[in-house]
């Protein structure tokens, strides 16, 4: 029953991850793959794709995953899923936010989910590090071909456009056009 | 007089999921990048709510789960109309991506199989290592720098990176710890 399985997959996502953005992230790359619906390259594929169209990445990949697996109800069902937690949890503390922002439990939980959000992006930052470089597992290609290091060369400029503030849009563009040079230049092997 | 205050209601409720359909369908990348565009739309224009509540709103969004942008949108939602407000609120946020997303997954088959957009894919696969690469420094400078902190990212990290852990114990150990040790910390104190 994949639309059940989409829609309880989405709901963990969306009750588990806190901090938004790309803190989403880990939990989303290990579920997609254990299903097998997404694999690891279409997936950083889909991380452009969100960042140049409106609205937040959870709710983005939630729809796309959503309309790959099971088409439009698909979607639906994925995207409720994600934004269901959220919404439910904000309207049982909205009357009593101070109580809950202040409370010790609620604090106490932050102070290990912020640090562990960090370790885990780390984590993720290394398997999409694995993705980018070595494409076909570690082993098989390590240090054959231009490819590895034409990779590496965009990823060192964008990281530095990045770092001065530039729009992530921009630094999107700018690697698909590098990208799209290197291959026609016969270095993407 | 209540038809009156129904359709004053009921305008109200329009504008608010007018008025965050255009937040979501104008933020790029989501999250933080939506709040100056609430703070305008919602605090500036409207007045439904202060800037101390857009505070609220961030901290609150900070420490309850899911989407930043979903748990803003409930909150204005709720704080503005009631329920009904956080259902039209969140709708209306949401609705863009959705349909967005829709129509682009269709085309993006289309398009996968040129070779120009493989290209364009390989270099943009080292740019959005860059792009989480930039979001792993920002969370890092924004964590509180002890030593619960430095441990609970160096175990988060190794259990998940190297010895193959699911995310989601990690998550929850990883609050777990953090709760016990401030509690702990607490009564030390007393």
């Amino acid at each position: 029953m994949i639309l059940l399985e989409l829609f309880l997959t989405f709901l963990k996502i969306g009750a588990f991850t806190f901090g938004g953005g790309y803190a989403m992230l880990p939990l989303i790359q290990e579920e997609v793959a254990a299903h097998g619906w997404l694999d690891s390259a279409a997936l950083v594929n889909f991380v452009a794709v969100s960042e140049s169209t409106p609205g937040p990445f959870a709710i983005n990949i939630a729809t796309y995953v959503g309309t790959e697996t099971g088409g439009i109800p698909g979607a639906l069902c994925a995207t409720l899923g994600v934004v269901l937690p959220s919404f439910v949890i904000i309207l049982l503390v909205a009357k009593g936010y101070e109580k809950f922002r202040n409370s010790k439990i609620v604090r106490g939980c932050m102070t290990g989910l912020k640090p562990a959000v960090v370790g885990l992006i780390g984590a993720s930052v290394l398997s999409v590090g694995q993705t980018v470089f070595f494409p076909d597992g570690l082993l098989s290609v390590a240090f054959t071909g231009t490819a590895i290091w034409i990779s590496l060369a965009i990823f060192a400029v964008c990281a530095v456009f990045t770092f001065r503030k530039i729009h992530p849009i921009l630094v999107i563009c700018l690697s698909a056009a590098l990208g799209i040079a290197a291959g026609y230049a016969g270095l993407l092997g | 007089m209540p038809d009156k205050a129904a359709r004053a209601v009921r305008s109200r409720a329009l504008t608010l999921f007018l008025t965050f359909l255009k937040i979501g369908a104008f933020t790029f990348g989501g999250g933080y990048a939506m709040l100056p565009l609430i703070q305008r739309e919602v605090v500036d224009k409207r007045g439904w709510i202060t800037n101390d509540d857009i505070l609220e709103v961030v901290a609150i969004a900070e420490s309850t789960p899911g989407p930043i942008a979903v748990n803003a949108a409930t909150f204005v939602g709720y704080r503005t109309c009631g329920v009904f407000g956080a259902l039209l609120a969140t709708v209306g946020v949401v609705l863009p991506s959705f349909v967005v997303i829709l129509a682009i997954s269709f085309v993006l088959r289309e398009f996968e199989s040129l070779t120009a957009v493989q290209y364009a894919f390989c270099g943009i696969r080292a740019g959005v290592l860059a792009l989480i690469f930039k979001a792993l420094w920002s969370m890092y400078k924004q964590c509180p720098k002890n030593a619960l902190s430095y441990t609970v990212m160096a175990a988060a990290f190794v259990l998940v990176a190297f010895l193959g852990a699911d995310v989601l114990p990690v998550i929850i150990g990883c609050a777990a710890v953090g709760l016990v040790v401030s509690l702990y910390q607490g009564r030390r104190k007393l």
